[in-house]
């Protein structure tokens, strides 16, 4: 009887606190925000993909917003960013709080010269090696056009093996109504250029279909 | 040059030399005969041989589980009826120790109201005493006439005067008897009532013996024939088996559907504790911690059950002293009660998580939040089920020995009709094999019909020349 009850208390205290395997299930997410130029006007509908993102995200997961500004290689970029507590009831705070910050920066946001995308990339990728998570999606809010200033350098190959890069609301620009195989070579290109990195590649352009944003 | 090329004799004519090769074919085919059809013959007897030995095999493996399932039944059976022979008897020991022990008082009780009875009855006999004789002697005096004598008519009407107060004295005597005898009547009417009732009770006591003997004696019958190992009991009790196997297979289900709902009610609270994002394999930690829980409820409520004597699943249990055991009932009744009052709690944290996230949700999608009406009914209702749940759960030990018992036979008796299949399956496979070996033959000798037919007209011949010859011999000598 003893014994019994002895090994019912052992196994009850080794499930409650043994061997929890973290790393390999929980997400990273982040997201890249394209406040520069026409651009600008589009961030409101950003605002609806991270309230989707803070729904569906649970405990354990990541989550970061940044901004795409001139130079985006810089924790400075990064708005908000968090690691949800393993308590549902904190992660619910945190989210709160979460949106708060979001919601004043879209208020807040100001559009800027350049638009380096890459650079805010190769900032996700670092954040998200470092959150350990076991699934890792990198989501750009923009319209693929990179310009950058002047002696910024990134015309290099980017590490990206694990990492899931989805393109949202990729907008066709003036340009490309004139001749849509500019927008085609554009997208093309970033698509050579993360699965070249190691990368997979998707986009988005239905936000009515945000399910599919992190989908497998 | 390829390998049709190579079987080409004339390159020039294939068509003769596809017929030469034919006839060449048919010829070694026709030598090759006998070889041939005993080549077919052997392989088919043998395939057939081993199938048929390995039917009788599994036929001699189902008999086994047959005879198996038919003792385990049986067995099960004698204990069951044992079980249920007890606990009539049990009944009717109780039965008598209730009322029979009370027999003597009653029967004193029935002599004490039957002597009262006849006390008052003998009293009640006894008749008043009747006007003297010469009562009527003075009365038929006083009634002669007077004849004009006025004295004799005094003296007589003296007489009539007595014996008419003789009368009325008399009367009254007789009527203050009578209503004497009237009230002791009267006072034994409750006696007899008594009497009656009681009767009555010793009747139904008895009645009632007699329909539990009934019950004793199909019992005796149904254990005697178990005992036999007759065919029929082994019969009543497979069907019983299959009964009990479906009945608490459907009541485990339920069982499952209750487990299932408290899990839901425990898992999120559950991440609270052991947080939501870490993982055992690919479960998540909370709720293999919420299923470990409801799963230690079930344990702890088969353990109540054993001590309890409900069930005797686990006969290390059963036979513990009585101390050992109430203690073991007075330990997992507490672990229940403290996983219940557990379980209760996280049914309210559920309840507030739950809450938040709505409120979160709608946040998030710019939704007003909706203000809940009378949000304590499901805060309570949670929690009550919460608290209720585990103790329903205990139960559970009541099918489930049931199941595990009925599907010892259940199991048996599928397990012989398979068998019983296979072996079919294969004896059938070996005839198949062996009529194939004899419509190979056949087939052999269609496809070397020409020598055959040639080989039988020679035949015919020779053995027409060989009966002639022997004619002639015969007529010679």
């Amino acid at each position: 009887m003893k014994r019994l009850l002895a090994l019912s208390l052992i196994s009850i205290s080794l499930l409650v606190s043994g061997c929890p395997d973290t790393t390999t299930h929980s997400q990273g997410v982040y997201m890249l925000l394209d406040s520069s130029g026409t651009y600008r006007k589009e961030i409101k509908r950003a605002q609806a993909i991270i309230n989707y993102l803070l729904g569906t995200l649970q405990s354990g997961d990541s989550l970061a917003v940044a901004r795409i500004d001139s130079g985006s290689f810089s924790e400075k970029d990064i708005i908000v960013k968090t690691t949800f507590d393993r308590r549902p009831s904190v992660t619910n705070q945190q989210k709160r709080l979460f949106k708060q910050k979001v919601d004043d920066f879209v208020a807040k946001a100001k559009g800027s010269a350049y638009t380096d995308i890459t650079g805010g990339v190769l900032q996700a990728v670092e954040y998200l090696n470092e959150t350990g998570a076991g699934r890792k999606h990198i989501l750009i809010f923009s319209d693929l056009k990179e310009e950058l200033a002047k002696g910024h350098i990134r015309d290099f190959p980017i590490q990206l093996s694990g990492c899931k890069v989805v393109a949202l609301n990729v907008t066709k620009l003036r340009s490309d109504n004139i001749d849509p195989r500019v927008y085609y070579k554009r997208v093309e290109q970033w698509k050579e250029r993360i699965e070249a990195g190691g990368g997979e590649w998707r986009i988005v352009n239905d936000l009515e279909r945000l399910e599919s944003i992190l989908a497998d | 040059m390829t390998f049709a090329d190579a079987l080409i004799i004339w390159p020039s004519s294939p068509a003769l030399s596809l017929i030469v090769e034919l006839i060449i074919a048919v010829i070694l085919l026709y030598l090759a005969r006998w070889p041939v059809h005993k080549a077919i013959h052997s392989l088919s007897t043998i395939i057939n041989n081993g199938l048929r030995l390995m039917a009788r095999s599994v036929l001699i493996a189902e008999r086994r589980v047959v005879e198996r399932n038919k003792e385990v039944l049986l067995s099960a059976g004698a204990k069951a009826a044992e079980r249920l022979l007890e606990r009539e008897f049990y009944r009717v020991d109780a039965v008598v120790k209730r009322d029979m022990s009370a027999y003597p008082a009653l029967q004193r009780k029935i002599a004490e109201q039957i002597t009262r009875i006849d006390e008052d009855y003998r009293e009640s006999t006894e008749m008043p005493v009747p006007p003297p004789d010469w009562v009527k002697a003075v009365d038929t005096l006083a009634k002669l006439p007077t004849r004009g004598d006025s004295w004799i008519g005094n003296i007589l009407n003296e007489i009539h005067k007595t014996a008419a107060a003789q009368y009325k004295n008399t009367m009254e005597e007789y009527r203050k008897a009578v209503r004497v005898r009237h009230s002791l009547l009267e006072r034994m009417m409750p006696y007899w009532r008594k009497l009656s009732q009681t009767l009555d009770q010793v009747d139904k006591t008895i009645i009632g013996l007699h329909e539990r003997s009934k019950v004793i004696d199909s019992r005796m019958d149904e254990y005697e024939e178990i005992r036999k190992k007759s065919d029929k009991a082994a019969r009543m009790l497979s069907s019983s088996a299959m009964t009990q196997f479906f009945i608490s297979a459907l009541v485990l289900l339920i069982a499952i559907g209750g487990a299932v709902i408290n899990f839901n009610l425990i898992a999120l609270p559950m991440s609270e504790m052991v947080g939501g994002g870490s993982y055992i394999g690919n479960f998540k930690t909370s709720n293999i911690a919420a299923l470990v829980i409801i799963l230690v409820e079930v344990a702890m409520g088969l353990y109540l059950m054993e001590s309890l004597r409900i069930t005797h699943l686990f006969p290390v249990i059963g036979h513990m002293d009585d101390k050992m055991r109430t203690r073991m009932i007075y330990v997992t009744f507490t672990i229940l009660l403290i996983l219940a009052g557990v379980e209760s709690a996280l049914a309210f944290m559920r309840d507030r998580i739950a809450a938040d996230m709505q409120a979160l949700r709608q946040t998030l999608a710019a939704v007003t939040e909706a203000q809940p009406v009378n949000s304590w009914i499901p805060t309570v209702g949670q929690m009550v089920m919460g608290f209720i749940l585990p103790f329903a759960l205990t139960f559970v030990a009541i099918p489930l020995e049931s199941f595990v018992h009925s599907s010892r036979s259940v199991f048996g008796s599928g397990l012989a009709g398979l068998l019983r299949l296979s072996s079919f399956a294969l004896r059938l496979l070996g005839n198949i094999v062996k009529y194939l070996g004899e419509f190979l033959i056949n087939v052999y000798d269609v496809v070397i019909f020409p020598p055959l037919w040639i080989e039988n007209l020679i035949r015919d011949k020779t053995h027409v020349g060989d009966v002639a010859e022997a004619i002639v011999n015969e007529e010679v000598s």
